[in-house]
């Protein structure tokens, strides 16, 4: 299989990428690893004309700490975000989502700035991204903005982006003293897509009560959705295997998923609670200190 | 601007297996079919043509990447190494000799791509368990069912490298 033609053009700077996003229009697309654009070419299910390739941008790749948050270059590609010792250190949920994606080889090509504006219903980087109350630097010619996990996924493969803006980086709030963050999954046996996921952060007191949870689930919508009566289950309760799981429990409230030939609706709900438990179980182990 | 103009080929460099190549691509190219093609290097294969099943499996830079998921144009400038690229003098690399030892394949379909993921596993973890060769053999399908004896394979390629990344 072979995309349909198109040009390519290799941008050196965020700013050229801008201008030959402002010259190509609404018929070009941003390269990245393309390990999301690329099969949808050969597909044919997408015909840009143009491709402008970020690959070729230095310095849109990499981990650091910037103030009080973990920046994530949209280049940087999954197995050094599941690799990163600064992701180990402070975010482990993350480094165990990015651990979770595809196989060895997609890991070691595919970037989360790719697969986050791609934003297919069934990534893991959303779903933890959300839990983790990421931020995304979206950067255009008229400058910098920053939008927040909560108002970024719109829909099915839909941001806040617009067509004149690149994702440069991905910012996440350093977990304060006593948060733990966790990421479990059911992925579909063939495609390692997600069918249901959740990601965790958990703060907690050292007496063991939760100061804050944030809880987000996948596969049960457009896109993650936050399980906002699981997190306000918790808040405040000491956080035993018990209140976990009757927390967890209502992981699916207020969802409508569809169902499909692998997971039914029902079934999606249920396993919905299974795996938000085992990610809040395993955040409030890591929230120790 | 004209059809042919916007959809202009596009000039690359690469090395592959230790030797520069220069040539000028369609950019819709995929890296496979210029290894196949372009430098006739068929130890790449086309398996599934959907980045599934790893038989398209080489090194990009260092890493193992599926290179029908990859457009030439992108591994401009890149260091590629195919299973053509392995041996040294002659001969051949542990995991290629451990293939032969252990009749790690049987149709051989999926075997360039099972030994270009397994040579990238043991250059960053020379002592694998076995579960960690399984789990580093995701991205690569086998449907001789033979995934018993390619991880003998690879067992015995890391015992005989003694623990060290003699490859490369």
């Amino acid at each position: 299989m072979f995309p349909a033609s198109f040009g390519y053009v290799a941008a050196h700077s965020v700013e050229e990428a801008l201008q030959l996003l402002a010259q190509h229009g609404e018929d070009a697309k941003l390269l990245a690893g393309g390990h999301s654009l690329i099969p949808a070419m050969k597909l044919r299910l997408a015909s840009p004309r143009t491709l402008i390739d970020l690959g070729t941008v230095p310095d849109l790749s990499g981990v650091r700490v910037d103030g009080d948050a973990l920046a994530i270059g949209a280049l940087t590609v999954h197995s050094d975000v599941a690799g990163s010792d600064l992701v180990r250190q402070h975010l482990p949920g993350l480094a165990e989502a990015a651990s979770m994606i595809g196989d060895v080889q997609v890991r070691n090509r595919g970037t989360i700035g790719g697969s986050v504006a791609h934003a297919d219903p069934g990534a893991d980087f959303p779903v933890i991204l959300t839990a983790l109350n990421a931020s995304f630097v979206l950067q255009s010619s008229s400058g910098k903005r920053t939008v927040a996990v909560d108002d970024f996924f719109v829909d099915f493969f839909a941001t806040a982006m617009t067509a004149n803006e690149v994702l440069t980086e991905i910012r996440i709030p350093l977990p304060t003293a006593g948060s733990g963050t966790a990421y479990a999954k059911l992925g579909h046996p063939a495609s390692g897509y997600v069918v249901v996921s959740a990601g965790a952060l958990i703060q907690r007191r050292q007496s063991g009560s939760c100061v804050s949870a944030r809880v987000a689930i996948g596969g049960l919508g457009s896109g993650p959705v936050r399980a906002v009566a699981t997190e306000m289950e918790l808040q405040g309760k000491p956080l035993t295997p018990q209140i976990i799981a009757a927390a967890a429990a209502k992981a699916a409230e207020e969802t409508d998923p569809d169902g499909d030939t692998y997971a039914s609706a029902e079934y999606k709900r249920h396993v919905a609670a299974v795996y938000a438990r085992q990610a809040i179980a395993a955040a409030v182990e890591r929230a120790v200190g | 601007m004209s059809v042919e103009a916007e959809y202009a080929p596009v000039p690359i460099g690469v090395t592959v297996n230790g030797a520069k190549h220069e040539a000028v691509v369609e950019p819709r190219t995929l890296l496979v079919y210029f290894l196949r093609e372009h430098l006739g290097l068929t130890g790449t294969h086309v398996g599934c043509d959907t980045s599934q099943c790893g038989a398209c499996t080489i090194q990009l830079n260092g890493r193992a990447v599926k290179s029908c998921t990859i457009l030439a144009v992108q591994a401009n400038g890149g260091q590629i190494t195919t299973v053509e690229g392995l041996a040294r003098d002659g001969v051949f690399h542990p995991v290629q000799e451990g293939f032969r030892e252990k009749h790690g394949l049987q149709c051989g379909y999926c075997t360039p791509g099972m030994i270009m993921t397994a040579v990238a596993l043991l250059e960053t973890n020379p002592r694998p368990t076995e579960d960690e060769i399984r789990h580093a053999l995701e991205g690569n399908l086998c449907r001789c069912t033979g995934y018993v004896n390619i991880v003998e394979s690879i067992r015995w390629a890391a015992e005989k490298m003694g623990g060290k990344n003699v490859s490369g």
